[in-house]
């Protein structure tokens, strides 16, 4: 018995040592500059042959009532918690006001009634978190074609980028959040995805601010770091490189593919 | 002299005794006859080895790439969306008192003390809360998108792989003739088991060919196992749920396919023991040459010759 436990034992340290070389390898590889750009050329591949077989316009699939979860996980900012969107929480919102400019004939500047009023789309979809849970929900939303359309996009349009209320990062060491706002885009083939609405509404209900209150973005066949919460300010663009970090959102500029239908 | 000499003598060729048994061992397995002779076999065709050893390599990365992003959210739930009251597998730390962790990991109705393993473990000497250990995953510290980085790298790797492995596997006939599961590996199963368990591996002829738990295992894992990973990890892309909608609905929803998916490759770590088993009992070097040269010894009973 002794013998054998401790052949075990050897056997063990044995694996251990050289899962721990192993890891040691993948760790340096995954420190070198060469290491990054060479893994993330896997990215282009799967997103091109996501998008041959999605086609432009597959939906994502839509539930019934009865399959909304009895509680929607809120993630990411629960609270921007600056002065400004404190005030306008305060207000119920009725001044906070989206604006669409960039590469648009007619820039816009939506209030939230005027959001309110506008054609809406209502679906009961399933939200998927990058971190592998899911959950679902019944979103009311405008969708963005119809006020991308509204705007009038010129043919150089490649992105939509979507400006945030919620800081990232605490500049000034006091504990709250106050800048590097959040940010996401989509390509226009996905900001014109008739699933993909300027949501306003969820179960029914005007956003809750852990929710992403007064209005967020729903692009349903994509993970929900893609959908940002908080919308201010819309701009359509022909690059992402001059903004923030230049990858095209906050978590993709955190090194977080660009891509997120995966 | 002679009296004290003769204990030494026969101390010495008990010892060269045992050290030739175990040389034996190694070399042909458990139960070789060293007496036996052998003959060459040329056992795996140029494809088979060169797939088989990419497939250690990229398997090793899936499995740990995924623990780390398994560890992003360390629970599996069944079912189209995640229950967060009643997962069926969840790995969580709880603060004891002193400000230490402990590790619980739960299973069903289940509840076991993980730490150090599962729930927290040690992170460079700090003690962190995360699934599976450091030493399990890549990267090492909890970092999801580059564990995401190489997953989706090397599932790339793993789908051509495979692909070129099933691929020539169909046209060289190696499919049909070694891999694909024969009546009989079913009905001789208790047989087989009963061979396998009292170590008794084919020599002479039989040994030309897999035995019936090696098809039935091969093809296992190969051709059920594999595809279903694959499967179940596109069912996890909101994208491809879109394009396809009956992976989420053959799968019973996405948190079933994520399910499956760690159960998947939990049968390839199953598996992968089993087989390191397998190989050291039937021989460790001449398998180990076999899957690197082609050739394999194939011992002769009773002194025929070959």
């Amino acid at each position: 018995m002794a013998e054998g436990a401790t052949r075990r034992g050897f056997l063990m340290r044995g694996f251990a040592g050289a899962a721990t070389l192993a890891l040691a390898g993948c760790d340096s590889i995954s420190q070198q500059p060469w290491a990054d750009p060479l893994l993330r050329s896997a990215e282009a591949l799967t997103k091109s042959i996501q998008r041959l077989f999605e086609g432009n316009h597959a939906l994502a699939q839509e539930f019934t009532k009865a399959d909304i979860a009895p509680s929607f996980r809120a993630n990411g900012t629960l609270d921007p918690g600056t002065a400004d969107y404190r005030a306008h929480a305060q207000k119920n919102f009725s001044d906070w006001r989206i604006t669409v400019g960039g590469l648009v004939e007619h820039p816009l500047s939506l209030s939230m009634e005027q959001l309110r009023k506008m054609p809406s789309r209502t679906q009961i979809t399933r939200h998927d978190c990058v971190e592998g849970w899911s959950c679902i929900g019944e979103w009311t939303g405008a969708p963005m074609a119809q006020i991308l359309a509204l705007a009038g996009v010129k043919p150089n349009a490649r992105y939509v980028v979507f400006y945030c209320a919620d800081p990232m990062a605490d500049s000034d060491g006091d504990g709250v959040n106050d800048s590097d706002f959040y940010y996401e885009s989509l390509d226009m083939v996905e900001a014109t995805h008739p699933q993909t609405l300027l949501a306003y509404n969820l179960n029914g209900q005007p956003l809750a601010i852990e929710h992403g209150a007064p209005v967020r973005v729903r692009a349903e066949r994509q993970l929900g770091y893609k959908q940002p919460k908080y919308v201010k300010d819309i701009a359509v663009v022909d690059s992402l490189e001059k903004i923030g970090g230049g990858k095209g959102g906050y978590w993709e500029d955190q090194g977080y593919n660009w891509w997120g239908g995966i | 002299m002679t009296i004290a000499s003769e204990p030494a003598n026969d101390q010495a060729s008990r010892a060269a005794g045992i050290w030739a048994w175990v040389l034996n061992f190694l070399k042909y397995g458990a139960n070789s006859d060293p007496n036996d002779p052998k003959v060459w076999f040329f056992r795996h065709p140029l494809f088979v080895r060169i797939t088989h050893w990419t497939n250690v390599v990229v398997l090793t990365v899936m499995l740990m790439s995924g623990l780390q992003i398994f560890n992003a959210h360390s629970a599996l739930y069944w079912g189209y969306q995640s229950d967060f009251e009643h997962p069926w597998v969840s790995m969580t730390a709880q603060q004891n008192d002193d400000g230490s962790l402990k590790g619980v990991t739960k299973i069903g109705p289940w509840h076991f003390n993980t730490t150090g393993w599962l729930g927290a473990s040690k992170v460079g000497g700090q003690w962190a809360v995360r699934g599976f250990p450091s030493w399990a995953t890549i990267p090492g510290p909890q970092w999801l998108a580059m564990g995401r980085l190489w997953h989706f790298f090397f599932a790339w790797l793993f789908v051509a792989n495979g692909v070129i492995f099933a691929s020539l596997a169909v046209y060289s006939g190696h499919f049909a003739r070694d891999l694909r599961p024969k009546e009989s590996d079913i009905t001789g199963l208790p047989a087989e088991i009963a061979h396998h368990v009292k170590l008794q591996f084919p020599k002479g002829d039989a040994a030309k060919s897999y035995n019936g738990i090696q098809r039935l295992t091969y093809f296992t894992v190969i051709f059920i196992i594999a595809p279903l990973i694959v499967l179940t990890g596109l069912t996890m892309s909101p994208t491809l749920d879109a394009a396809f909608p009956f992976l989420p609905w053959l799968f019973g929803g996405r948190q079933s396919a994520r399910t499956i998916h760690f159960l998947c490759a939990f049968s390839f770590v199953l598996f992968f023991i089993v087989h390191i088993v397998m190989v050291v009992l039937s021989g460790t070097w001449n398998n180990f040459r076999s899957m690197i040269t082609g050739r394999y010894e194939i011992e002769q009973p009773g002194g025929r010759h070959g």
